[in-house]
């Protein structure tokens, strides 16, 4: 195990320099950058632009830029953003619990959902409930989720006057209520994509163990089928999805781009695109590494948990 | 008429008439717009939150340093200048007590001395004494090597600041330079008593929670939700009448206007209500919406070191090709209003009498005969070898915009002219694309003003030409030697009669030679819940909010 540890962070280190380099070389390389948005200023001159980029280290050559920036994260300095001068970590932090709340809560909703249709469709195959499933996570996972956010506010706000409009909380409240009125909408929208996708996966793996023969020789021992689905089936099941969530755990982190955006939530999907909109190199660079160790983490997580729900798997 | 500054002119009847024509009720009430809101029954104490929504994040709180316009909110409302500027770009005094000008002895005759006297009442909101140190430090600041200062323009003529007391502060400047004092309206005094402790002012505590002598104290900011700033209480003004001002952060601009439909927010900041939602939010009830005149202005802008628009007569062609009633009213539902110029329509050095633009095929094809332009077996017109193609580019993502240059792109198909269109993301097309002048034409919507000032060598003087190495922003490498001189004297001349005759002309020749082909000046839908009283909007400045010390809620 320590062996597989030790390789497996060996692995990742080499995997993070590769991303970082990449990531800074074409963040770099795209033209524009973060003094553009001075452009369009009248008081602003060509002389101002250059100054700042000089004040900014933006006018050295691209490798000494990025063997500053390695050398100083090494240190634990992930560097400040060029908008608010704020540290790095400072504001991915301030962005994260938002992150977490909200896809938390959306993928929590969209396990126990997603699960509990998938194993259901598989269990009536061919039924109107699994037709019903089918054609429901085909549209979801068709329709763009922005399209379900602006029809959710437009029914359940505009019209029926519910839930909110958006916004993490109330400005002047901030009640558990409060936080849990304003998460109703955005949790949903959000969920519905994972529930497609979890209760395709689900269904498939469900279909899989119940052509297994352990199942058929339970059935010819004359064990009910709820309990061969209890605990034959759902059990096995259950171990791709492992997998998957180990895999999703970066996105549940990093957030949602559009649906942050649409429900006006201060989460880490935002400050992803407002940084990439403002070529704030170090926001970006931050959120890319700090993702890219998520996607390390939640793999070598879902490797492990396997082996130890899996007993026929073994970490060498 | 004082023989003073450029903006602290008073207004003959008949200007006053018209801005305020113009302005409407803006213009009758904006006389007591700077703390003291003209009607009565405001509250005895601050009362009420007002919820001001904007598409951007303020994300820059310290006043000197490099900002963006939606950041001018904040500064405003926490910190003070020297002056401000009233809706009809007259200069008043704010920390000071009067506008210097020739006449009050304030500037000397030449222009290069200047005394400016400081009010003795006015405290940082930590309660310590304001003071002429304060204004000597925030200078010099400015122009400090190591910080990441704002427009340096302007206050790096500064030299020998001399603080003559507590309340009397004097310096020299290297050159005569009238837009000066309009520059000051926009430069906010930060506290040396707590800057100057900072080993670096670039990465002070200060950036993230600034100490101001503003009507509003700073508050707490959500990063990437809101912020929220309180009352001073201890103000040395009139107001502030509402206990909190809050800026939220709505980034999606349908969004932005769902939730001042559905009242999460009290007032649409910028980018303010998009035009196709104009119509339906005038019938929106207890909502006020109206249309709010803005400095910037839209235009078709060339670059003149392209082969293709060198000659005058392809500009002249072009511009009679641009049908702009029909792109006003069914791309953009009537909202902006069509110019001929730069300079907004209310300032008052606006040039009134300048050629109309008529939309003409005919005369656009008739034109391009006669220069010699023949079309060729591709039906692209072409002469000398040079094709009369070229790429339009602007920010991706804009539905208008984009709508637009189809628009053209068909109307100069019908001279004979092709247009490609090549659009790119903002962070990309204001870079060096734009500042280096490497496009061929785009369409921009700009201002050339800073405050109200009509000095505009930074945008149309030789001299500022960066693709050349010049300091400034013409960008589309317009060069005419009369329009130089004319700005030169324009800046060194205070007398604004004077000057008005100055940029009157300015703005005939840039009409005449077209360096950019003028669509029109941009109208802002303003939207806001009925009962906030006070509310006055202001194209002298970037912000909606330049006087929410004076807004309070009906009771």
């Amino acid at each position: 195990m320590s062996a597989f540890l030790l390789n497996r962070l060996f692995q990742s280190i080499v995997l993070l320099v590769i991303v970082s380099i990449i990531g800074f070389t074409v963040l770099n390389l795209m033209p524009g950058g973060p003094l553009a948005q001075f452009g369009l200023d009248p008081g602003m001159t060509q002389k101002d632009v250059e100054r700042l980029a000089a004040q900014l280290g933006l006018n050295r050559p691209l490798w000494i830029q990025y063997l500053d920036w390695a050398w100083r994260l090494m240190q634990g300095d992930w560097g400040h953003s060029f908008r608010d001068g704020s540290s790095v970590l400072a504001v991915i932090g301030r962005h994260l619990l938002a992150t977490l709340l909200l896809m938390g809560t959306s993928t929590a909703l969209a396990i126990a959902a997603g699960t509990w249709i998938g194993i259901r469709g598989a269990t009536h195959r061919y039924s109107l409930f699994d037709y019903c499933a089918t054609v429901g996570a085909m549209v979801a996972l068709s329709v763009p989720t922005f399209w379900f956010g602006l029809i959710g506010i437009y029914i359940f706000t505009l019209k029926l006057g519910w839930v909110p409009a958006g916004n993490m909380y109330t400005i002047g409240d901030g009640s558990v209520l409060d936080y849990l009125h304003h998460l109703i909408l955005p949790s949903m929208v959000l969920s519905l994509v994972h529930v497609a996708i979890w209760s395709r996966y689900m269904r498939t793996a469900t279909l899989d163990a119940l052509s297994q023969d352990f199942v058929k020789t339970a059935r010819a021992k004359g064990v009910s089928e709820r309990r061969i689905l209890l605990k034959h089936v759902i059990g096995n099941a259950l171990l791709p999805m492992i997998t998957l969530a180990g895999m999703q755990l970066s996105s549940i982190l990093t957030g949602a781009l559009v649906t942050e955006t649409v429900f006006t939530w201060p989460g880490m999907g935002r400050l992803f695109l407002d940084s990439l909109g403002y070529s704030d190199y170090p926001v970006v660079m931050g959120l890319l590494i700090f993702s890219a160790i998520l996607v390390v983490l939640g793999n070598l997580i879902a490797d492990i948990v396997i082996a130890t729900v899996d007993p026929r798997i073994r970490l060498a | 008429m004082t023989k003073g500054s450029a903006t602290t002119s008073s207004y003959s009847r008949r200007d006053a008439l018209r801005m305020m024509a113009i302005g409407g009720a803006a213009g009758l009430i904006a006389p007591n717009l700077l703390g003291k809101p003209a009607h009565a029954r405001t509250p005895t104490k601050p009362t009420g939150r007002v919820i001001v929504g904007l598409g951007q994040e303020p994300t820059v709180f310290n006043p000197l340093m490099a900002h963006i316009e939606v950041d001018d909110g904040v500064h405003f409302s926490v910190f003070d200048a020297l002056f401000r500027i009233d809706p009809q770009g007259v200069i008043q005094p704010n920390l000071a007590v009067e506008v210097p000008d020739q006449k009050n002895g304030g500037i000397s005759e030449d222009g290069l001395k200047w005394r400016i006297r400081l009010r003795d009442d006015v405290r940082w909101h930590d309660g310590k004494p304001f003071s002429a140190e304060d204004v000597k430090f925030t200078l010099e600041l400015i122009t400090s090597p190591n910080f990441r200062s704002w427009r340096t323009a302007g206050h790096a003529l500064v030299r020998d600041i001399t603080v003559l007391s507590p309340t009397e502060i004097s310096w020299r400047m290297e050159e005569a330079f009238a837009p000066y004092l309009s520059f000051l309206t926009e430069t906010f005094i930060v506290p040396k008593h707590i800057l100057e402790k900072e080993a670096n002012p670039n990465n002070a505590a200060f950036n993230q929670a600034p100490v101001g002598t503003g009507a509003f104290k700073w508050g707490k900011r959500v990063a990437g939700d809101h912020l929220e700033l309180v009352a001073n209480t201890e103000y040395f003004g009139d107001g502030p009448h509402i206990e909190r001002l809050v800026f939220k952060y709505i980034p999606d601009l349908t969004v932005l206007y769902t939730q001042f439909k559905s009242g999460d927010i009290d007032l649409v900041g910028q980018p303010y209500i998009t035009p196709d939602h104009y119509v339906e939010a005038k019938t929106l009830p207890n909502r006020v919406v109206t249309l709010l005149p803005r400095t910037s202005f839209e235009s078709f802008y060339l670059n003149l070191e392209r082969p293709q628009f060198k000659e005058l007569a392809v500009r002249e062609a072009l511009y009679a090709a641009i049908d702009k009633e029909a792109i006003i009213q069914g791309l953009y539902y009537g909202v902006p209003t069509p110019t001929e110029t730069f300079m907004p329509r209310q300032s008052f050095f606006f040039n009134a009498n300048l050629t109309l633009h008529q939309f003409d095929l005919n005369r656009a094809g008739k034109i391009l005969d006669q220069a010699g332009w023949a079309k060729g077996a591709d039906g692209i017109r072409a002469k000398n070898g040079v094709r009369l193609s070229f790429s339009n580019s602007t920010t991706s993502g804009d539905p208008l915009r984009e709508q637009l240059q189809q628009f053209l792109q068909q109307t100069f198909a019908q001279v004979g002219v092709e247009m490609k269109i090549s659009n790119l993301p903002a962070a990309v097309m204001w870079g060096e694309f734009w500042m280096q002048s490497q496009f061929d034409s785009v369409i921009v919507g700009s201002s050339y003003l800073i405050g109200a000032d009509p000095d505009v060598t930074n945008r149309l003087h030789s001299r500022s030409i960066g693709a050349k190495g010049g300091r400034g922003s013409n960008n589309a490498q317009y060069a005419n030697p009369e329009v130089d001189a004319l700005l030169d004297k324009g800046a060194r001349t205070f007398d604004p009669e004077a000057r008005r005759a100055i940029y009157s002309r300015v703005q005939e020749l840039v009409r005449r030679d077209l360096p950019f082909l003028p669509l029109y000046q941009s109208n802002s839908v303003e939207g806001l819940k009925k009962g906030i009283n006070g509310f006055v909007p202001n194209g002298n400045t970037r912000t909606e909010s330049w006087n929410a010390l004076a807004w309070y809620w009906a009771s």
